[in-house]
């Protein structure tokens, strides 16, 4: 089974979001880039395909050379191969179209994409892919066997969650629940030495158009202090969430 | 011309963000001059719609359709889009909405920005405004494309009654053969209990709470408010709660009206999946704990000691507003 893992590549979890100054772009001054905590999910399952049924996992980018660290760390887990699409992942459609062209030539029987990217919210990548090539998927999915060419795929819905049957080729869009937190691995020394020999291919992109652009970006408007309720006084929050609040 | 909505529905009933996606297309087309239509599968009664500004509702009735199946959906729906001329089509976002939102703009080669919060900034162009970064930041984005697909944002623009006159039309959307390789074999969802995503109101726990013995209280105060319950990641990791409770940057999203969270410090990640939601109260014995700076409502006091007084004086407000 040969498998591709896409990473995006974002802004730490941790990281303060800022703007520049005339509001067109996210100011990536001072921030941490790391793997998509979705797509870190679905490359530990791959791990897993890799280790237990011998797959091959290869990790895809669109991104310009600033992602090769993200990507190195994802080798340094245990992917045997990189491939980076050297251009600016302005918008999803774009991004798809040519993971989709990887995808393609590369003739994967898997491709493990994350529900989301954290940065752009977009959660629109691995859809896009599957409509292109027509091949199935399954979003918000939590869990994966596969056996020779057939799937077993879970998905979560709202309130509960659904299990599928389907075949290869597939992609999903993966997030916790793939594995555990606990699963998650931190590259160790040797895995960081092994990465550095391993093939981190650059490839151009194809012609593809874009479907939308961000224009300016603003923040969320300051909040007022919290209100405090004496903890001996309870009835007083109903009163406030009621009269004041009007929720419930 | 018109502007589609996709309106979910579940045993027979449009759901709440089925009337709130169609309360935004009516915005949208009356913006841009012209009417909504709706697709929706498995509803003999569709009447409701014409509350929300709808004027066409094109029925999906085939048995097969009668279950959700995103490539048979989106499908059906990208049919729809081509039998009417549609230029904009509106979601909403719910986690099959989620689903279809990328199928639905890779068959259309339609650009697709979902989590809208505000109605368009223009529609010639058309711009809107779109959480991003978790709710760190909003974008304003404009969509290129000939068709655009919109997902609306839960709660972010409400349900906006507007009466239209609605014409029904049976629609047999024509599907290719194999759209039903994806199969559902089970679905393991709990009867009658409320959703994280489609709640008013949210109770949500977390480590504070010491162990998973303890949320009979939690579940208590849901059920006064008629709320749904959720919690932090550590609860869901150590398996306290079902992981489809977990809320947050990394879990499901909550944009309720009102989230109480007892025993939650308030990590970056935590806040960044559930500040959409309008009104937040926290409980927490550490009045350091930094839920305060992001709440409007707290106490500082023991969980132990608040939620079932809170219990008893909601059950007290109810019985006197019944
Ligand atoms: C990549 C990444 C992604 C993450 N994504 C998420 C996410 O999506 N969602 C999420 O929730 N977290 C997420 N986290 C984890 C996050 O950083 C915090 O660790 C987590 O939110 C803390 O959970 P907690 O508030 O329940 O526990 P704690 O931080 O341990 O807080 C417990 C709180 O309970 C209070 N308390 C103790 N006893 C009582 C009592 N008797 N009564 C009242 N209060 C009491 C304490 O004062 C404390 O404030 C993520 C972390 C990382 C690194
Ligand atoms: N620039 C990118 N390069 C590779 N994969 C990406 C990129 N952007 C998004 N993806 C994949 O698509 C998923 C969903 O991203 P998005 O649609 O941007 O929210 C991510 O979790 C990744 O698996």
């Amino acid at each position: 089974m040969k498998i591709l893992v896409c990473i995006s590549n974002v802004p730490d979890t941790t990281s303060k979001i800022n703007f520049t100054a005339d509001q067109t772009k996210f100011d990536t001054t001072g921030v941490q880039f790391v793997i998509n905590p979705n797509d870190e999910f679905g490359l530990t399952r791959a791990m897993w395909f890799k280790e237990k049924q011998g797959a091959t996992v290869h990790v895809a980018t669109v991104g310009g050379p600033g992602v090769e660290p993200t990507m190195r760390k994802a080798l340094a887990i245990g992917a045997d191969e990189g491939i980076r699409i050297n251009a600016e992942p302005t918008d999803g459609f774009f991004v798809a179209s040519q993971l989709a062209e990887v995808i393609k030539n590369g003739g994967y029987d898997l491709i493990i994409a994350g529900r989301e990217s954290i940065d752009y919210n977009g959660g629109m990548v691995p859809g896009i892919i599957a409509a292109l090539l027509d091949i199935h998927f399954v979003n918000t999915c939590i869990g994966l066997e596969i056996e020779g060419n057939k799937v077993k795929a879970v998905r979560e819905i709202d309130g509960g969650k659904e299990t599928l049957e389907t075949s290869l080729p597939l992609i999903i869009g993966g997030q916790k629940g793939l594995v555990e937190e606990s699963d998650l691995r931190i590259p160790n020394m040797r895995g960081i030495m092994m990465a550095r020999q391993k093939k981190l291919n650059v490839v151009e992109p194809v012609e593809a158009i874009h479907a939308m652009s961000d224009k300016t970006f603003d923040k969320p408007a300051p909040k007022g202090p919290v209100k405090l309720v004496d903890a001996d006084n309870v009835g007083e929050l109903v009163n406030l969430l009621h009269s004041e609040a009007k929720v419930i | 011309m018109s502007v589609l909505v996709y309106t979910e529905s579940e045993n027979g009933k449009f759901k709440k963000s089925a009337q709130e996606a169609a309360s935004y297309a009516y915005k949208v087309a009356q913006d841009m001059g012209t009417t909504v239509s709706a697709v929706c599968f498995g509803v003999e009664d569709t009447s409701a719609l014409g509350n929300y500004g709808v004027s066409k509702v094109l029925k999906v009735q085939a048995d097969s359709l009668k279950a959700f199946n995103a490539k048979a959906y989106a499908s059906a729906i990208a049919g729809a889009v081509k039998k009417e001329g549609v230029k904009v089509v509106v979601l909403s976002s719910s986690t099959d909405s989620k689903y279809l939102g990328g199928l639905l703009s890779g068959m259309l080669k339609a650009g697709y920005v979902p989590n809208v919060v505000a109605a368009p900034d223009s529609v010639s162009p058309l711009v809107v405004k779109r959480m991003a970064f978790s709710n760190k930041g909003f974008a304003h984005t404009e969509i290129t494309t000939d068709i655009k697909i919109l997902g609306v944002s839960n709660n972010a623009f409400g349900v906006h009654e507007n009466k239209s006159a609605l014409t029904e039309e049976n629609f047999s959307p024509s599907l290719e053969e194999g759209i039903f390789s994806t199969k559902s074999v089970n679905v393991d969802k709990v009867a009658g209990e409320v959703t994280i995503a489609d709640a008013d109101i949210v109770v949500s726990a977390g480590r504070g709470l010491k162990g998973p013995e303890n949320w009979e209280m939690i579940e208590d105060l849901a059920k006064v408010l008629g709320a749904a319950t959720a919690c932090s990641k550590p609860v869901s990791d150590m398996g306290w709660r079902p992981h489809g409770e977990h809320v947050g940057q990394t879990g499901k999203p909550v944009a309720s009206n009102l989230y109480i969270a007892i025993g939650i410090s308030g990590a970056i990640q935590h806040l960044a999946g559930v500040s959409a939601s309008k009104v937040k109260v926290v409980i927490n014995t550490d009045p350091e704990a930094p839920f305060f700076k992001a709440a409007d409502y707290g106490i500082v006091g023991d969980a132990f000691e608040v939620v079932p007084k809170l219990i008893e004086k909601l059950k007290e407000f109810k019985a006197q507003n019944a």
